[in-house]
């Protein structure tokens, strides 16, 4: 293996570039280094001006996603090994404004997520001394749509939220859906009143590369397809049925 | 509702490429996917007016017939024939995304769903082919 590889990041200074470049850079190339690690031994070493987010180093807080060879990965899982004799490009996620180098504006999804309401909305509160018991079938029906960590690769990877940026998108939905299938919760005709919309689930046309990208395991798209199935039903149910008996 | 974006600097806003579905494998055989509901519904139509000949009489039902060896109508018909079954295997792959079913607490896998699916479609054509076939 080479003891060195080129990382080619993506560049953008507001106050003084029209449009992103790239620059290269060469680190060394270590069996147990991410691509985080590369970004940070440039900052250190090479350029301290490449600007970047990043926190936990263990793909828990989904702050380093971004584009590695076109592809939305997490930094901090991302193993340089794997892409040797390199060279690596590192860009911004995709469909997101590019606010400096790396770092993307995250404003779009931080509203959409508020409109599907990812909180447990009850009719009414249990007197405090009162717990919220849940079976761990229970826990089963929505614990895989609760370990989304909001990194956004998801929407990187969306098509359909590149080319209509009104679409809720995968982590959204996904996560109305964790609530939805919550014993503990009762907001789901809310949720369904705001997501029930060409803008919400009926925006998605199943490319399914959400759920390819997803570090997590989430499966946005399997969300977004029994979302549907349930607001068709909801839709029929309505239909059928004389008002009141739902 | 506080807009978040209004206090932020100045940012570069990218287009997709028009040629983004070329991008990836995924990419491109979504919109082929998509694609294959034009076939499908020309589908729809040529069994509309198959159904329209056979309902007036022998000598339309042999025009119908003739239209159909053109060589142009075989080669779409092929085309087609192939993109509907493209979308049939897309459809039955979703199932399972879209129905979670457990038994015993575990979710059942994915071929339990679309399995019997696939079973379903292969004995309503076998009865297609011999209603048609049979004389």
């Amino acid at each position: 293996m080479a003891s060195r590889i080129t990382i080619e990041v993506a560049r953008y200074n507001p106050a003084r570039d029209h449009e992103p470049g790239v620059s290269s850079y060469e680190v060394p190339l270590r069996k147990e280094w991410v691509v985080l690690d590369a970004l940070n031994c440039i900052k250190d070493h090479l350029d301290g001006s490449l600007t970047f987010r990043w926190s936990c180093r263990m793909g828990v807080c989904g702050s380093c996603g971004m584009m590695v060879n076109g592809v939305p990965k997490l930094a901090c899982a991302t193993f340089l090994s794997d892409y040797a004799p390199g060279p690596v490009r590192v860009e911004p996620m995709r469909h997101f404004p590019i606010l400096r180098d790396l770092v993307v504006d995250t404003s779009d999804f931080l509203m959409k997520l508020a409109r599907s309401k990812p909180w447990i909305i009850r009719k009414m509160e249990k007197p405090m001394d009162q717990e919220y018991f849940q079976t761990p079938a229970q826990l089963e029906e929505y614990r895989q749509f609760s370990m989304c960590i909001n990194c956004l690769l998801c929407y990187a990877a969306c098509p359909i939220y590149g080319l209509d940026s009104q679409f809720a998108g995968p982590a959204a939905i996904a996560l109305a859906q964790r609530y939805n299938l919550d014993s503990r919760d009762e907001g789901a005709s809310e949720r369904l009143d705001s997501l029930s919309n060409p803008e919400g689930i009926w925006g998605c046309m199943f490319v399914g590369e959400c759920t390819r990208v997803c570090p997590k395991h989430v499966d946005p798209a399997g969300a977004i397809q029994q979302y549907k199935l349930t607001a068709a039903t909801e839709w029929l149910k309505a239909m059928v049925l004389p008002r009141g008996a739902k | 509702m506080i807009n978040p974006t209004e206090y932020l600097p100045k940012s570069y806003h990218r287009r997709m490429s028009t040629y983004w579905w070329l991008a990836r494998w995924s990419y491109l055989t979504f919109i082929l996917r998509e694609a294959s509901s034009v076939f499908v519904g020309w589908t729809v139509l040529l069994t509309l007016v198959q159904i329209w000949a056979v309902t007036h009489g022998p000598s339309a039902n042999a025009a119908f017939h003739e239209w159909m060896r053109h060589p142009l109508m075989l080669g779409v018909n092929v085309v087609a024939f192939l993109f509907v079954l493209f979308h049939a295997v897309t459809w039955f792959s979703l199932t399972p995304k879209a129905m979670v079913i457990r038994v015993k607490g575990q979710r059942v896998p994915d071929w339990a769903i679309s399995g019997p699916n696939y079973a379903a479609w292969v004995m309503v054509s076998l009865g297609i082919a011999w209603v048609v076939l049979r004389g």
